[in-house]
């Protein structure tokens, strides 16, 4: 087990590295003078040469790559371009309401794309199924700020349930927390339902084939037992899987969402530096995402053994 | 963004008589693609049609849908039907070229990748960290710091969309290189490009459509929310995702400006989504039951 979690480990870090060096060409591939592009049209001569100190334009090219990675290495992600506070900082202020809003987000898919998968395998023909098969397509059809204008009418607009848009920070209660990121979670989760509904009833109706499921019955145990001790269990390995590939597309999806919702948040940060060509802060938020998106596959990964047992690493 | 991953299987090609009376047992299919064929028959009649999306009508401005206007007018007069016509190029002719860009580049990438051994590993590990960035991100990253040109837009779409087509290629592939034929192909002394293109390629075309009708789909979805975000389209430009993101600050009082972009990109995208679930089910009837 715990050589498995190192091969996998160290087979994560190659990964990293391609996209850390993504991340740094990217600067090159602007086209003129980073510096200047950087800095915006009506920069004067001097913060024009500011950046290009501070970017140190000036080195040659590989130079210039091996101390970003030295410094990346010993946890140094430079300074904001735009605001001079140290990126480890900006991003460190940022965290909590992303990783709030990623956690519920999870949460309420799982929680209701599971059963929905479950009760459409189980019931083919059935009102679930179809309902279920449409929440799937629909997931996939509608951009997350059209779902996003779709809950805030009737529920902000309208009944008034929840704020339109805004963050209420889990100091001031996790209650108050979690209602003002009821509307953007949901927006967020359609897509997250309709990738782990679609994989879960692919799973199930695989399992159900299975012989042990008969026997299972014949035994005559309840059917809820069978689903969820025989069936469910056995599906199981492709159902976290998804979860843990959906991860990129639910990342993405809180730059927009929190844009819309005008939630502080890392994806906010993450549209506003872009805009704002605030390059360091950009980097690290790529990296931080990808780093993010390996790690909880890896866990993914970690978590087959505990559900299968048949796995063994 | 988030493209469903077509299913791998390697069904042969049926015979035209068994595609018709599949065809006709698939009433869904034929209306999406129905639906499909109208936009892109919008889109190519629309510069003939009486509609222009650039006119400004300061003093017809925010106006609710009516006989004259069916869609309304926007916040500086413009016809929101006329814009609307005219985004449908935008959003059918990024589809079209992202899904033809990633196809040229993933199966390329999956054949190679699949196929020679040593190529396999550092392929799938730079496809592994492509993966790694969200979909979202990268695309804006891209266009932002490159600017917004059509070409840009295009390519910082496909990337993320790119290691998906790759995989599902090279895990055709990979089943095939062991099959009697690319054996025998291989002995009688073929040459890499022909056993790739001329026995390889053909058996891997059905989950290569599939998948590149979805990342179709999700091209014009990832067009609009780069636009939305202000990093697509330039905003002169009647494009679907402009358009609501324009109309957005104007949703409580002409909520139309945003509806109908809204609407048709959800029609659209919706019926090519459908299209790739049953081209699916059709060449792989496994999977479909």
């Amino acid at each position: 087990m715990l050589g498995y979690v190192a091969v996998r480990l160290l087979s994560a870090i190659p990964v990293l590295g391609i996209v850390a060096v993504f991340v740094f060409f990217l600067l090159t591939m602007i086209p003129g003078d980073p510096a200047q592009v950087i800095a915006g049209d009506f920069a004067s001569p001097e913060q024009v040469q500011q950046i290009r100190a501070a970017l140190q334009l000036d080195r040659p090219l590989a130079e210039r790559f091996v101390a970003w990675a030295l410094r990346l290495a010993s946890g140094d992600f430079g300074k904001s371009l735009f605001s001079g506070i140290p990126v480890a900082q900006l991003v460190g202020q940022r965290i909590e309401p992303t990783l709030m809003l990623a956690t519920m987000t999870v949460c309420i898919a799982v929680a209701i794309a599971v059963p929905l998968g479950l009760v459409a395998a189980y019931k083919p023909g059935g009102w679930v199924a179809r309902a279920s098969m449409t929440v799937a397509v629909l997931g996939f059809s509608l951009p997350v700020f059209i779902v996003a204008y779709l809950l805030v009418y009737p529920f902000a607009l309208g009944l008034r349930w929840f704020p339109v848009q805004g963050y209420v920070p889990l100091s001031q209660g996790l209650w108050a927390c979690l209602h003002s990121l009821t509307l953007p979670a949901l927006a967020l989760s359609l897509l997250y339902i309709a990738l782990i509904a679609r994989v879960t009833r692919a799973a199930v109706l695989e399992v159900l084939r299975e012989d042990y499921v008969r026997t299972a019955h014949a035994k005559g145990l309840a059917e809820r037992r069978v689903l969820v001790r025989h069936v469910l269990r056995n599906a199981a390995v492709p159902v976290v899987t998804v979860v843990g590939i959906g991860f990129a597309a639910l990342l993405g999806g809180v730059v927009v969402t929190e844009t819309i919702f005008s939630i502080p948040g890392l994806g906010r940060l993450t549209a506003d530096s872009i805009l704002r060509r605030d390059y360091p802060v950009v980097q690290a938020l790529i990296l931080l995402f990808s780093t993010v998106y390996v790690v909880v596959n890896l866990g993914v990964d970690l978590i087959y053994a505990a559900i299968d047992p048949r796995i063994r690493y | 963004m988030a493209a469903p991953e077509a299913s791998m299987s390697l069904a042969n090609a049926d015979t035209p008589v068994s595609v018709l009376a599949a065809l006709r047992r698939r009433p869904l299919f034929l209306i999406c693609v129905g639906i499909v064929a109208a936009f892109a028959l919008l889109a190519l009649v629309v510069p003939f049609l009486p509609v222009d999306p650039a006119v400004l009508n300061p003093l017809r401005r925010l106006r609710a849908p009516s006989m004259l206007e069916p869609f309304g007018t926007d916040h500086v007069g413009r016809s929101v039907l006329a814009r609307t016509l005219w985004g449908t190029q935008i959003s059918l002719g990024v589809g079209l070229a992202v899904a033809a860009l990633t196809t040229l580049a993933g199966v390329s990438i999956g054949l190679l990748a699949g196929y020679i051994r040593a190529l396999d590993m550092v392929l799938m590990r730079v496809m592994d960290a492509v993966m790694a960035v969200p979909a979202i991100l990268l695309a804006i990253a891209l266009v932002a710091l490159i600017g917004a040109g059509p070409v840009v837009i295009v390519v910082a779409i496909s990337m993320p969309e790119i290691p998906r087509m790759a995989r599902t290629v090279r895990a055709g592939v990979l089943v095939l290189r062991e099959l009697a034929f690319v054996e025998a192909a291989t002995i009688c002394g073929g040459r890499l490009s022909t056993i790739l293109l001329r026995h390889i390629l053909p058996s891997v075309a059905g989950p290569v459509l599939v998948q590149a009708t979805y990342v179709f789909a999700a091209a014009m979805i990832l067009e609009a929310i780069l636009s939305f975000l202000g990093a697509g389209t330039p905003p002169d430009v009647a494009s679907w995702g402009n358009m609501m993101a324009e109309g957005r600050q104007y949703l409580e009082i002409a909520p139309w400006i945003l509806v109908f972009p809204a609407i048709a990109l959800t029609i659209l995208v919706l019926a090519i989504n459908v299209i790739g679930d049953e081209l699916r089910d059709m060449l792989d009837p496994e999977s479909a039951r």
